[in-house]
């Protein structure tokens, strides 16, 4: 079994979340947001098709490249930065450990 | 006016499937949706991908499920209002509710399934504080006659095909495109980046990549749009129109205030029941609805649409007896119609 990671999360406020995360549960950061009901929609339910679950990593963490699919939706995406992805993509791994990120501002 | 036993508004697969349902109780049900397609997200969406929990499909693509669904409710002969948006809800005299959608199609039944989904699909629009003061005044998010475009100096901003076809379309008839990109990649079909880079050597296009346009600015009408480049960089760019190309994504849309309890963008349903609304006789199914220990999956829609009509049949007929029936004891739904 593996170790549960910890993980900070910004919201649109800027108030800091400090987040417990399973590794073993093949989790993705959109589905760890929601379940501490922090305001991320993950409309498309994961599938990289609506950059709901747009965020900014902040910590150097070295992430896997976007697929074709996330870099498609960023397109359609607001407020896009270089350090942007989609919470969805990101899997929790014990590698992430201490993973910090900020929650995109809505576009609609 | 559009007369029908059961109005359903959205026509995804909870929708269609709904269709066959009410279809075995000899109701006649007519859709509305907004896309100009049946299907919702599945058609819209994600028509290639997979989907591996309906019962008996080990694994079948979204297109073809609606394809399928199409093909399953054909003997009902249901009628659709497509592109168009349910609006406004009303009651009239006989206690049967109107529906009238953006178009002024007006449709009436003594039950209404709110099978919404997500929504209403309606473009992305980029977060500009003074968009919408140029909207239809050069700032258009869906080009519905590219004539208009004639002679015109036209900025396109996006990296999908709808961007990619607009430019190869408009670099024909406007006196000059400009297409912005965030990046340097397009994700269109091969042939179209290949067109629109080719455009853009013979000099008929003018392509900006690493940018974004950040600023619009104008008197009665739109006059400029400033580029914003990644390396920090703003370039003024005069044009009469700019076409902000970003998709389309989903909000709960004028259904919202019909006066339905709403909770989390989701309307309130009772069901333990029959996915009844606060409102007798607004039913709501599958994604659109919430009750405790929802699941947004197709399956629990398909669900949730059978129970509803056996409600819903009460409604249209309240002096005759349901009686419930398998379709295997039917012999088949051809001999229904």
């Amino acid at each position: 079994m593996s170790a549960d990671i910890n993980i900070v999360v910004v919201d649109r406020e800027g108030q800091s979340h400090e987040l417990v995360a399973p590794t073993d549960m093949n989790m993705n950061l959109m589905e760890v947001c929601k379940s501490y009901e922090l305001p991320v929609k993950g409309t498309c339910g994961g599938m990289a098709m609506c950059a709901s679950c747009h965020c900014y990593v902040e910590s150097d963490h070295e992430l896997k490249e976007p697929s074709d699919d996330e870099e498609d939706m960023l397109d359609q995406a607001f407020f896009v930065e270089d350090n942007s992805r989609l919470g969805c993509q990101i899997f929790m791994h014990p590698d992430l450990e201490g993973l910090a990120v900020t929650l995109a501002p809505e576009s609609e | 006016m559009i007369q029908t036993d059961l109005l359903i508004i959205g026509a995804g697969p909870t929708g269609l499937f709904t269709v066959f349902e009410a279809g075995l109780l000899k109701m006649k049900c007519h859709l509305i949706d907004s896309l100009p397609q049946p299907g919702g997200q599945l058609a819209e969406i994600y028509p290639k991908k997979p989907i591996y929990d309906i019962p008996g499909f080990p694994t079948i693509d979204a297109g073809e499920l609606v394809d399928n669904l199409m093909e399953q409710i054909k003997p009902f002969n249901a009628g659709f209002t497509l592109g168009e948006s349910a609006v406004t809800i009303d009651k009239d005299d006989e206690g049967q509710f109107i529906v009238t959608t953006d178009k002024g199609t007006k449709h009436r039944a003594p039950s209404v399934a709110i099978a919404g989904g997500l929504g209403v699909f309606t473009p992305r629009k980029p977060p500009i504080a003074n968009i919408t003061d140029f909207e239809d005044k050069g700032i258009k998010y869906i080009i519905k006659d590219p004539e208009v475009y004639r002679g015109k100096k036209v900025v396109i901003s996006g990296g999908g095909d709808s961007a990619l076809d607009w430019t190869i379309f408009l670099a024909e008839i406007a006196d000059e495109v400009s297409l912005v990109h965030r990046r340097t990649s397009f994700r269109g079909h091969l042939d179209s980046v290949d067109k629109v880079m080719a455009l853009a050597e013979a000099g008929k296009v003018n392509l900006i990549t690493n940018a974004e346009v950040k600023e619009v600015a104008g008197g009665d009408k739109l006059e400029s749009v400033t580029i914003h480049a990644k390396d920090g960089s703003k370039t003024l760019v005069e044009c009469t129109d700019w076409l902000p190309l970003f998709g389309l994504t989903p909000t709960l849309g004028p259904i919202g205030d019909w006066g339905l309890e709403i909770e989390k963008n989701s309307i309130v349903v009772n069901n333990a029941t029959d996915y009844s609304t606060n409102i007798e006789g607004i039913y709501a199914i599958g994604d659109v609805n919430t009750y405790p220990g929802k699941l947004k999956l197709i399956l629990c829609g398909f669900h949730e649409g059978t129970i509803m009509v056996q409600s819903a049949f009460k409604r249209a007929y309240p002096d005759k007896k349901l009686s419930f029936k398998y379709t295997t004891v039917m012999g088949g739904v051809g001999s229904l119609e």
